[in-house]
């Protein structure tokens, strides 16, 4: 029996796995993939058939547990943002050329525009890259139908698929049509790969399985060109054809209420479908390429010799060349006329995100900047989470944020150089995350840094997941080799400030690894578990 | 038939409730349904916005484009104004008067007010206080729900009081009866003023 639910794309995906027999979700938490996980985390399904649903640590110990389950025979996902996809890298390489044995469906969200992330990167590179297979949904239905036909998939060709989602579809949601519960795909048996031997990548099975590869990826561009997920659909009008891959078909359709008059070519699985592009190309001589996202497609098309194709995309600028797409940018590169609109308003001001009032980062921040004072010169390195905002206005108290991990190696590398105070500001999510494996470098070369954990007991700004480190962190700095004395914890309130400084200025004058843990619940989770 | 409604807010006021009953409600009408939200770093006191599209045949883009929003309603009156491009010539506006000054350069509540005062479609309210006379003051929401009902013609105010009834069922009737009742409260506003 068919029934309808409305879903957001992220939840699509996360039923359209359990509906597929789905054994485990592998995930840590990032916006705007979050919801993946929690939607499975709290399905009815996952107790009654004990799916794994614990967030890992980081991207990288996620893809790896998934691949041991695929390895078993079982069907996994492992869910990021798509700057997860740099820190799982080694292990998701290694998995297209170790195989899938189980299905294995990798799902990536990309966050064009930056809502909250810190680059632009688009996850369909990685399928080129490693060899893999991309599916790119345009629809909350679509993402739920794929998933099973990528678990399918994934099993009968042996390879990982990648599931390619961007922000405007995993955060919106539609009515989906889905199978009921009792419906869904039973989950596999344990199953040993037929050919373990491709499983180490030893380089005489390695290169072995590479040339495999290579000839595999041919006949995953035969089956995209079949696949229904990509469609040449016919139009009148010769003058221009369009290719439109992913949520670009959306876009295009918008504008054209009473169907499209042009030649369209809906592109939603890869890699790119040679055949139907130029099956295109012989109809119509100037196409606009619409990709959410980087101009993956529009660049290769584009090429280095001419090919007698005018080709029209972000990279001529008749779409923006960054950002995400919307209707009204795709309306402008169709050369329809803008509609009528009110002019914005003047009277209105900029209203940034902020921390929370009565947050423990900002009084973390008020008690730092106290003492920094007295050191114009030091420089405060930080990472990612709520606690960047300390960067804005009022605080302006830490200078740098570049990924996961980075302020405790970078203050390290500028200690080295002779920076001083060198200090790191860190979260705890983070810090187990990717901080930890940076702490024992800088305790083998003995740095001369400050780290300071804002330990808020959570990962606050995907909205209050289980922090892997809650309650160990002391005993995590302790083992890696911090000297017990300069471990120190205060907790972050205005009544503690001479305390709070006092332990900074003494952690910032002792030239050695210090971790100052400044520890109080996330007012969120505090809320939640009040009400509780 | 198609309307496309901006809900704005800040983070934290809770734009997203009144979207689920919409939500819901449209999908027992056997409405198509679009529903775009913002989550993540936006949610920490910054401004919020979802946009809705509700229509009886199928909705392409997540996104409503540019002049062509039916209505803003929004829980925070200079939130309204900032989506003003959205809105479509004869589209309204219906939002709460009260302001969240959680900036240090909000403009004076005056000119914000004069401004929306010049828009011919618009239902403003202090839907706090709407709330609070109702006896429920954490039901403002429901109040700018109801005022919105009284010019949103796509659905109708039986199925939207359904959808309180299945949104707020699990905690408790009588939540459910105070969200109603706030949904009434707004709803005879907007009649009575529209």
């Amino acid at each position: 029996m068919a029934q309808k639910q409305l879903l957001l794309g992220d939840e699509a995906v996360a039923l359209g796995a359990l509906h597929a027999g789905l054994s485990g979700v592998y995930a840590y938490p990032g916006t705007p993939s979050t919801e993946i996980t929690e939607f499975i985390q709290a399905h009815p399904l996952t107790a009654g058939r004990k799916v794994h649903c614990a967030w890992s640590v980081n991207e990288k110990t996620a893809m790896e547990a998934a691949l041991g389950m695929s390895f078993a025979g079982k069907r996994s996902i492992v869910c990021m943002k798509h700057v997860g996809m740099n820190v799982c890298a080694d292990p998701f390489m290694g998995s297209a050329t170790v195989g899938a044995n189980g299905g294995l469906v990798i799902v990536s969200c990309d966050d064009p525009s930056m809502h909250s992330s810190q680059n632009e990167q688009d996850s369909r590179f990685w399928g080129t890259f490693a060899l893999v297979p991309v599916f790119e949904p345009s629809s909350q239905q679509e993402a739920y139908d794929m998933m099973r036909i990528a678990f399918d998939y994934s099993e009968s060709r042996g390879i990982p698929v990648l599931m390619r989602l961007t922000t405007r579809l995993s955060h919106s949601r539609a009515a989906v049509e889905c199978i009921d519960d009792a419906d869904a795909v039973p989950q596999n048996e344990l199953k040993l790969p037929v050919n373990e031997r491709q499983w180490c990548t030893l380089p005489v099975c390695a290169r072995v399985r590479y040339s495999q590869l290579v000839k595999d990826y041919a006949l995953f561009e035969q089956d995209a060109v079949a696949s229904p997920f990509n469609r040449l659909e016919d139009g009148p009008d010769k003058s221009l054809g369009i290719i439109a891959c992913g949520l670009g078909y959306n876009y295009l359709m918008e504008n054209y209420p009473g169907g499209c008059p042009f030649p369209v070519l809906k592109i939603s699985r890869y890699p790119f479908p040679k055949e139907l592009i130029l099956r295109l190309s012989g109809m119509c001589k100037r196409i606009l390429v619409i990709e959410e996202g980087q101009p993956m497609l529009e660049e290769r098309m584009r090429g280095i010799f001419s090919s007698g194709v005018t080709v029209l995309g972000r990279l001529d600028g008749t779409l923006p060349r960054t950002g995400e797409l919307s209707p009204d940018c795709v309306r402008e590169a169709l050369g329809l006329p803008a509609l009528k609109q009110h002019p914005a308003s003047k009277v209105i001001a900029p209203r940034p995100p902020a921390l929370c009032q009565g947050c423990g980062h900002r009084d973390l921040f008020t008690a730092l900047n106290n003492v920094m004072k007295d050191y114009p010169q030091g420089r405060a390195f930080s990472d990612i989470g709520c606690y960047t905002l300390g960067w804005l206005p009022p605080f302006e108290a830490i200078q740098t944020c570049v990924e996961m991990g980075a302020s405790v190696t970078m203050a390290q590398g500028a200690a080295y150089s002779g920076l001083w105070p060198s200090v790191a500001v860190i979260g705890d999510s983070t810090f187990t995350h990717s901080g930890m494996t940076g702490l024992l470098d800088a305790v083998n070369e003995k740095a001369d840094v400050t780290i300071c954990i804002s330990d808020n007991l959570t990962t606050g700004m995907t909205g209050g997941q289980d922090s892997a480190g809650t309650g160990r962190l002391e005993a995590i700095c302790a083992a890696m080799g911090v000297d017990p004395a300069h471990i120190r914890t205060f907790e972050p309130l205005p009544k503690n400030y001479a305390e709070m400084e006092k332990v900074l200025r003494e952690e910032i004058e002792y030239h050695g690894v210090s971790v100052i843990i400044s520890r109080r619940e996330c007012l969120q989770t505090l809320k939640r578990h009040i009400k509780k | 038939m198609k309307q496309d409604i901006i809900l704005a807010g800040v983070g934290g006021q809770g734009i997203l409730s009144i979207a689920t009953v919409i939500g819901s409600a449209a999908l027992e009408q056997g409405l198509y349904i679009k529903q775009a939200e913002v989550h993540g770093m936006s949610q920490r006191g910054g401004d919020v916005q979802s946009h809705l599209r509700l229509s009886t045949s199928p909705i392409h883009s997540d996104l409503i484009p540019h002049g062509s929003a039916d209505f803003i309603i929004s829980l925070e009156p200079m939130e309204a104004l900032r989506y003003l491009p959205f809105l479509s010539e004869d589209g309204w506006i219906i939002t709460n008067t009260v302001p969240v000054r959680n900036i240090p350069n909000y403009p004076p509540i005056e000119d914000v007010l004069e401004e929306l005062g010049k828009l011919p479609r618009l239902i403003a309210l202090d839907v706090d206080a709407a709330a609070r006379e109702t006896g429920s003051a954490r039901s403002a929401n429901m109040v700018l729900l109801g005022a919105s009902a009284g010019v949103m013609s796509i659905l109708e105010p039986d199925k939207l009081r359904d959808g309180i009834v299945r949104i707020f069922s699990r905690k408790g009737d009588a939540v459910v009866a105070a969200n109603i009742k706030a949904f009434d409260a707004g709803l005879q506003f907007s009649l009575k003023n529209k």
